[in-house]
């Protein structure tokens, strides 16, 4: 084999080029070592002590002696500093000539950031050739750059929510909207559906639901004698009575005009809801207060209960709370109706109103 | 056009002269005063507009006016500490300066900086070219707030041939800014 040439170098040129350089003589001792590993080491590392005693090595199973050490030239070594475990060190080591002892080169790898902070390094503790500045830079712009996509995620998903609610809410009222009910209403028809021991249980185990219809009576005279400021005002104050009257999880929705839906669940015991729905319409009638005027209006509600069905389809039950809606306007404003009680009406041939 | 140029000329109106400003701004071409989107990229026309109804806002040349606004970049400390890294001193901070867009592309891979040619000419006299009108306006800004940032006295000028030609006087002219390699805050 050819003799490799060689080089001199001088301990202050080794400094610029590898400021973490350690020379270490044969039996383990430091001899000297570059101007930032001096600033990591602290003062311990006088020329003379040992190598070892400055440094745990991790990774190499074979660098627990100097003698081993200078053999693991082929290796990743991986170092801890004795002193302060949190520091850790990758390095290199190369032997030199015979019973010069090795010559290690070390840096921060993917730790630098800390490394840095904690040694209060500087663009001068590293060689030109030294990427860690550049890895310094580029964890820096990453954070600034995450932190402003952050912000973006943010707005993106905070106007999200307000659309959606707002598709989903009456601007009036800030009941829920038509589109607001269908959701709903798909919902409950999907949890029925998936319920296959309802009719077992006779749907009482259950959670069954009420289905109401109500239209405002009077309103349409409200609008024409204060006008339509007047009206809105009834509107809402229709809005919060009913929010009043039903618990957080109903649905309270207007579909527009003077037409308004609750589905109330768990709600299917007709003398509760019967009981429920005077509640709302005495409610209504209290004389409501506009600009020095009482406004005076009352409501009709049509019931249709999801126990009365064996599937409990929500458009069906929009359709009969409706029909029962109706049928009670017919009796008489300001009434309530179970759509049960027409159909068994249908059959007997008379009338008959709930618990009247 | 990145939406960060247009994010920058909208924090500079607002900060320099008022949110006034920036929403007669906004109203002249007809933009949400609530203004741009960092992080997704614009039409470049945009950028254009802001410019023109800004500066005819400001009655001031367009020139001056990018010159302003890259100056109110190397003053924001995020910018002008990730400026810091490229030099340990403002002449290797120039001599780098070619470095810049690849610095730039490294941090936001979607934003397009022009290409940056450095030339010596002479002792202390660096050639800055950049293609684009627009960038090299704010990048004249840029060199004159991070001369100040290192404490160096240097003069600015566009040459006739489109070159910026910087003649740095004094490399050690005041203290300049205090800059830790170590981000405040990491420990």
């Amino acid at each position: 084999m050819p003799e490799m040439p060689r080089v001199s170098i001088d301990l202050s040129a080794m400094a610029r080029l590898m400021p973490m350089y350690a020379l270490v003589s044969p039996d383990g001792r430091l001899r000297s070592l570059g101007p930032t590993l001096a600033k990591v080491c602290g003062p311990r590392a006088m020329p003379g002590i040992p190598f070892l005693e400055l440094f745990r090595c991790l990774r190499s199973a074979c660098a627990k002696s100097p003698g081993q050490l200078a053999k693991a030239q082929d290796d990743r070594l991986v170092f801890a500093l004795r002193d302060n475990p949190d520091t850790v060190l990758r390095g290199q080591v190369v032997p030199l000539g015979a019973g010069q002892g090795m010559l290690l080169n070390l840096s921060f790898g993917i730790s630098a950031a800390e490394a840095v902070a904690q040694y209060a390094l500087d663009c001068e503790d590293f060689a030109i050739t030294d990427l860690t500045v550049e890895l310094l830079y580029l964890t820096e712009a990453n954070a600034a750059v995450m932190g402003e996509l952050a912000a973006l995620n943010d707005r993106l998903l905070k106007s999200r929510d307000r659309a959606e609610r707002r598709a989903l809410t009456d601007s009036l009222t800030g009941l829920s909207n038509r589109r607001a009910l269908e959701l709903s209403c798909r919902r409950l028809s999907q949890d029925d559906a998936f319920d296959p021991d309802r009719r077992r249980t006779g749907g009482e185990a259950k959670k069954g639901f009420a289905v109401l219809q109500l239209d405002l009576d009077h309103f349409k005279a409200v609008n024409d004698t204060y006008g339509h400021a007047a009206g809105d005002h009834v509107l809402r104050h229709v809005g919060m009575a009913l929010r009043a009257e039903t618990r957080q999880s109903d649905v309270v929705a207007r579909l527009g005009g003077d037409e308004f839906v609750l589905i109330l669940s768990g709600f299917t015991d007709s003398v509760a809801v019967m009981k429920l729905a005077r509640r709302i319409i005495s409610r209504l009638e209290t004389p409501i207060e506009y600009q020095g005027q009482l406004c005076r209006i009352s409501g009709s509600i049509g019931i249709a209960l999801s126990t009365d069905y064996a599937i409990a389809d929500t458009d069906r039950m929009l359709a009969d709370a409706d029909a029962a809606l109706y049928h009670s306007k017919h009796e008489g404003r300001g009434g309530a109706m179970l759509h049960r009680l027409i159909r068994e009406d249908a059959q007997t041939g008379g009338p008959v109103e709930d618990g009247a | 056009m990145h939406g960060l140029v247009n994010r920058s000329l909208q924090a500079f109106l607002n900060d320099t002269y008022g949110t006034a400003l920036w929403e007669a701004v906004a109203q002249d071409i007809d933009m949400d005063p609530s203004g741009v989107e960092a992080m997704v990229q614009h039409d470049d026309s945009l950028t254009e507009l802001l410019v023109e109804a800004a500066a005819r806002r400001l009655v001031k040349p367009r020139e001056a006016l990018l010159e302003d606004v890259g100056a109110y970049l190397a003053s924001r400390e995020a910018l002008r500490r990730l400026l810091r890294f490229s030099g340990r001193n403002y002449l290797d901070f120039l001599l780098s300066l070619d470095e810049l867009p690849d610095r730039i592309h490294l941090a936001i891979p979607d934003l397009d900086f022009p290409a940056i040619t450095v030339t010596e000419h002479g002792a202390g006299r660096v050639l800055v070219a950049c293609s684009l009108p627009l960038y090299r306006n704010v990048l004249a800004g840029v060199l004159r707030g991070m001369a100040d940032d290192y404490g160096a006295l240097a003069v600015i000028e566009t040459n006739e041939d489109g070159r910026l030609c910087v003649e740095l006087m004094d490399a050690q002219f005041a203290a300049g800014r205090r800059f830790d390699l170590a981000r405040p805050g990491v420990e």
